[in-house]
């Protein structure tokens, strides 16, 4: 695994806010897992290993605030695993960006939908069918060329997505185009059934990107040190660039980890949430 | 009326250039059909504002919707049976996220003629009639495809435009300003309504002709918007002739066929008659001879107004 390790010193203030970061992720976790629990369905696994990129593109990428949701020169985020959308809506929420009773709503009529779509304040793109979330970045990149505007794109897959082939089209386009856009591969090696590497291997990703015209780097997911040296590094070269992040398909929480798709999908019961709680540190103080 | 001939698809790409006179927004893609689709008309006099999407539509309409998302209408063109294959792109992106995109669906019906069953999208209407804010409108002439360009770049609701490649006759002139949601009544009768779109339209012209000389009566709508259907003029027209044909080259099943007696569905002294591909694939052939072969002349229209009345 070739993890971008750490090549500066961060000052202070970056380390105040990854350290701010690392308190947040728990509560985000915790926010998703209640969440999948209240509705008895949802999508845990895929969430619990996209939290801290998560955090870290709306509190350090995206220029967006609730009050420019709708402006022209936002940037804009295409949550293309949208299936894993609990998370998406925990960090909108906790940056102000979406107001709501999160458990409450999740998966609830009138509330929010089970897959990510645009009806929910925050988000870019109807997600809910594989594959699709690259060619539309696409189009929002050939948007901003066209209207010589300077907002920035960010596509967030799923490695077992890229099985599609419509990613590889979106791909080739990007390349062929030569598009402004960034996408991150949550390499989290389990979908829906089995392993990734059981189902229909994908490796190796980056020399595949790289065949299409894309620069490619890689993280650890989990790492906010490991994920700011992957922006900087990202930021400093142009064209279509792919972050590949390593991460653990329901991360921390053992039983979720252990399961052969990192349980994919369904509602935690009582007693698993108890056990996703207590590891996640929300556990009952000893007397 | 009738002066000259020209596909729907030539009329397509002369309202892409038109329509570029009257506003400077809207985008054309295709997917390695240019030359055909008529893009490529458009790709000369525009080129900052055309993308060649290669063979994929998947990729190609996804990224319509993304697009289209900025604020600019997107017209993105193939043949309609390869439209198809970006279906869900289509329904995921362009229908649900209800973006200003037009599916230009060119060589649809077993008009194509010579390239057989493969090329042939005879099940086009029925898939997108089906779609939750989709459009589908199948245009008679070049004049009405022509103008259809405009109106679907002013409106922000995402449509399906049906076109033909092969030259049809001429049935309006140049003021004519197509509406959508409506039909256009192109000859007034009495004992029976003939209801059809694209190629068939003149055909159905033809076969009230021939009724007249039979002493039969018949209305003529050209019904260009398939959806939403024009019922208030379906139903006036059921209820004024009593009898109703349906005429189109695409199955009969789920076509405008369909749409017509989903309308009448509650009128009970109302016969309708559907003329159009029974549920089985094209062939190779030349147009006319398919259009023999599949039922789907003047003659037949006339034949079926015959045993309605």
């Amino acid at each position: 695994m070739n993890i971008v390790t750490s090549t500066h010193s961060p000052d202070g203030k970056l380390s105040d806010r990854i350290g701010m970061y690392r308190e947040i992720a728990p509560e985000i976790r915790k926010e998703i897992v209640e969440m999948c629990h209240a509705a008895q369905s949802g999508h845990p696994g895929g969430s619990l290993s996209a939290v801290e990129y998560l955090l870290w593109l709306y509190g350090e990428e995206l220029q967006v605030s609730p009050d420019t949701l709708q402006d022209h020169d936002r940037d804009r985020l295409v949550y293309s695993k949208g299936h894993a959308c609990p998370v998406l809506y925990a960090v909108l929420s906790h940056y102000g960006l979406l107001d709501a009773d999160l458990s409450k709503e999740f998966r609830r009529i009138g509330g929010l939908p089970g897959h990510s779509s645009p009806k929910v304040p925050g988000v870019e793109f109807p997600s809910g069918s594989l594959g699709q979330g690259l060619s539309y970045a696409n189009g929002l990149a050939m948007g901003a060329d066209l209207d010589g505007r300077d907002y920035d794109v960010y596509t967030v897959l799923g490695d077992g997505e890229i099985q599609e082939g419509n990613v590889w089209e979106a791909a080739m386009t990007a390349g062929e185009k030569d598009l402004d856009t960034i996408a991150i591969v949550d390499r989290n090696m389990k979908q829906n059934d089995l392993p990734v590497a059981k189902t229909k291997e994908i490796d190796p990703v980056p020399e595949k990107f790289e065949a299409f015209g894309w620069k490619t780097f890689r993280c650890d997911g989990h790492n906010f040190e490991s994920i700011a040296d992957a922006f900087n590094a990202v930021r400093a070269v142009d064209g279509p660039r792919l972050i590949i992040a390593d991460t653990i398909k329901g991360y921390p929480i053992s039983f979720m980890e252990d399961q052969p798709n990192g349980y994919h999908a369904g509602g935690p019961s009582e007693e698993e949430l108890e056990l996703a709680l207590a590891e996640l540190g929300f556990g009952e103080e000893d007397p | 009326m009738i002066s000259d001939t020209l596909s729907t698809r030539n009329g397509f790409g002369n309202g892409l250039l038109r329509a570029a006179e009257e506003r400077e927004d809207f985008v054309v893609m295709d997917a390695d059909l240019a030359k055909s689709t008529r893009g490529g008309w458009f790709r000369d006099e525009y080129p900052e504002r055309w993308f060649n999407m290669g063979i994929s539509e998947q990729d190609m309409f996804a990224t319509a919707a993304g697009l289209a998302s900025t604020g600019r209408p997107v017209f993105a063109n193939t043949f309609a049976i390869f439209a198809q294959r970006g279906f869900d792109q289509i329904r995921q992106q362009i229908a649900r996220g209800k973006r200003n995109v037009t599916v230009v669906g060119s060589h649809a019906g077993v008009i194509t003629g010579q390239d057989g069953a493969s090329a042939q999208a005879i099940e086009d209407i029925s898939i997108y009639r089906g779609l939750p804010n989709m459009r589908v409108f199948s245009p008679a002439d070049a004049v009405e495809a022509n103008r259809l360009v405009s109106v679907l770049a002013e409106d922000n609701d995402p449509a399906y435009l049906r076109l033909v490649r092969d030259d049809i006759p001429i049935l309006h002139d140049k003021e004519y300003k197509p509406k959508a949601g409506t039909g256009e009544v192109l000859r007034e009768g009495s004992d029976v309504t003939l209801i059809a779109h694209g190629a068939m339209v003149h055909r159905a012209l033809a076969a009230a002709e021939d009724l007249a000389e039979q002493g039969v009566s018949a209305r003529v709508i050209n019904m260009f918007c398939i959806k939403p259907l024009d019922s208030d003029l379906v139903l006036d027209a059921a209820k004024k002739t009593g009898a109703v044909v349906t005429a189109e080259d695409h199955n009969v099943i789920g076509g405008l066929g369909s749409a017509v007696a989903e309308t009448l569905s509650g009128e009970q002294s109302v016969t309708v008659a559907r003329v159009g591909v029974n549920d089985e694939f094209g062939l190779t052939g030349r147009p006319e001879q398919l259009y023999e072969h599949f039922g789907l002349t003047s003659v037949n229209i006339a034949e079926a107004a015959m045993e309605v009345l």
